[in-house]
């Protein structure tokens, strides 16, 4: 679709843009402006994973951090590829992000939902597959996750997420009011360091249908409400962190009902350049298929 | 009419992220400023003595262990292209004389702080966030070396982390 293709260039043009605004609040605020020979200056996975729709958070929501290895003095960057398989349909999802100075976070990420049988027994087509991509921008506003035990402030960030599904027909069939949409979340990250225990809250303001793969409002409902999702990590070493998640999410579709997901994973950093992370994910009734359950695994590498 | 809407979303959303961006970093420069004011005043205190943290001492197997650990530590940050610079010219004997003290004294020990304050002893250095991460990342290695409980190194690195305020300059 060329509307898809426009939207990329203008994500990349507006990540470029954003790019430049920063580098130049850098110069301003330093005598020297100096990025350094070196990279990857942040504690190992204090940079997150990546999370559904390519921000860096865990599986399912947004953590408050700037993704990439970048800190403050530096940029980074990276990219993922997740599949989760729920047993009637399964999901593959890939994306790149840029983490500037520890402050901007640009995303890009493409997921393809497939419906396998339930395609087919929908009369939509064996294996017909919705597609999604999302860009998405986080800012980090206040506080510092990380290093600031001493302090009660988290860090916090607030973002967005554009989305649009390349399903139109069948989204408006369904009673979706809208091919695309954008979400709004504020993120708060805290790091409780004596407790070895990283604790993620996230408010959404939303109107997508299971993330946007079902479009956007519905019959039901088709105001933007708001969504809580939190993540929390137990970190068992440096560079190994077992948590659960959970997000809530609308219920906007009269065909459908539309539960909330939950999460527990295990994620690994064998290097700073690569994390791996397995969950067990319950994504609950997917449209005609209860109890959508089973392996979530991620795969990112950066710098 | 919807592709104009959601791109007037985009544009307007990222100018807003743009103006918010610019804020924030003013934010933090003036919090930055806020910081360094107090400092110039009064340091924070740079070995905060927790009674509490006794067993974690425990842990680093006492004054002894921690004179042991710095032995290792400094070989860590020579060894480290990252670290090194700050440290080869330095009086390394006197900087591992300080830090057994400073380690001691936050973890509950019987030892006494003959150092100078974090800001005081760095003023001159230009530490940036990423040489404050590399060294706390080559101490992380060295800990986990000797056996150190995680969940003990932590709670050494919770008393030692807000100390980048005074310590970083740049």
């Amino acid at each position: 679709m060329p509307t898809h293709l426009h939207t990329l260039k203008a994500a990349l043009l507006l990540a470029l843009a954003g790019f430049s605004s920063a580098s130049l609040a850098q110069a301003q605020d330093d005598e020297e402006e100096d990025f350094g020979p070196d990279i990857s200056g942040k504690l190992v996975l204090t940079g997150g994973g990546s999370q559904l729709e390519g921000s860096a958070g865990g599986g399912l929501t947004p953590w408050a951090v700037i993704g990439g290895q970048g800190t403050r003095d530096q940029i980074g960057a990276s990219a993922f590829y997740t599949r989760v398989d729920t047993g009637d349909y399964h999901l593959d999802d890939f994306g790149v992000l840029i983490g500037i100075n520890d402050r901007v976070e640009f995303s890009l990420a493409e997921m393809r939902f497939n419906t396998e049988n339930v395609g087919a027994l929908l009369g939509l087509g064996q294996g017909v597959t919705f597609k999604q991509q999302v860009f998405g921008v986080k800012i980090r506003f206040a506080g510092e996750a990380v290093l600031d035990s001493d302090r009660a402030m988290p860090q916090i960030s607030v973002g967005l997420q554009h989305k649009r599904n390349n399903q139109s027909g069948v989204l408006a069939f369904i009673g979706a009011e809208s091919d695309q949409g954008t979400d709004f979340y504020v993120s708060a990250t805290k790091l409780f360091l004596s407790q070895s225990f990283l604790i993620t809250g996230t408010v959404r303001l939303t109107r997508a249908n299971q993330i946007g793969i079902l479009g956007f409002g519905g019959d039901k409902n088709d105001s933007y409400q708001p969504q809580f999702e939190a993540s929390a990590a137990w970190l068992l070493n440096r560079k190994l962190a077992v948590g659960a998640e959970y997000r809530s999410k609308p219920d906007n579709l009269g065909i459908a009902r539309e539960d909330d997901w939950w999460d527990v994973f295990v994620a690994w950093a064998p290097s700073k350049n690569l994390s791996l992370t397995v969950a067990y994910a319950d994504l609950g009734n997917i449209v005609i298929r209860d109890n959508q359950r089973g392996v979530y695994a991620s795969m990112q590498v950066g710098f | 009419m919807k592709i104009i809407a959601s791109r007037f979303i985009l544009l307007s959303a990222f100018s807003l992220s743009v103006a918010l961006s610019s804020f924030a970093q003013a934010q933090d420069s003036a919090a930055a400023a806020r910081d360094a004011g107090k400092n110039s005043s009064a340091a924070m205190n740079p070995a905060p003595a927790d009674t509490a943290l006794r067993p974690v001492l425990e842990d680093f197997r006492g004054e002894a262990g921690l004179k042991s650990l710095m032995d290792e530590f400094m070989r860590g940050l020579l060894a480290d292209k990252r670290t090194q610079p700050f440290f080869e010219n330095a009086d390394q004997d006197m900087v591992k004389k300080h830090l057994t003290e400073q380690f001691c004294v936050i973890l509950g020990g019987d030892c006494q702080y003959t150092g100078r304050d974090m800001r005081a002893s760095h003023a001159q250095m230009g530490v940036t966030r990423t040489d404050f991460n590399a060294l706390v990342e080559v101490l992380q290695v060295v800990m986990a070396k000797r056996g150190i409980p995680f969940r003990s190194q932590n709670k050494l690195l919770a008393k030692l982390a807000p100390m980048h305020r005074d310590i970083e300059t740049r």
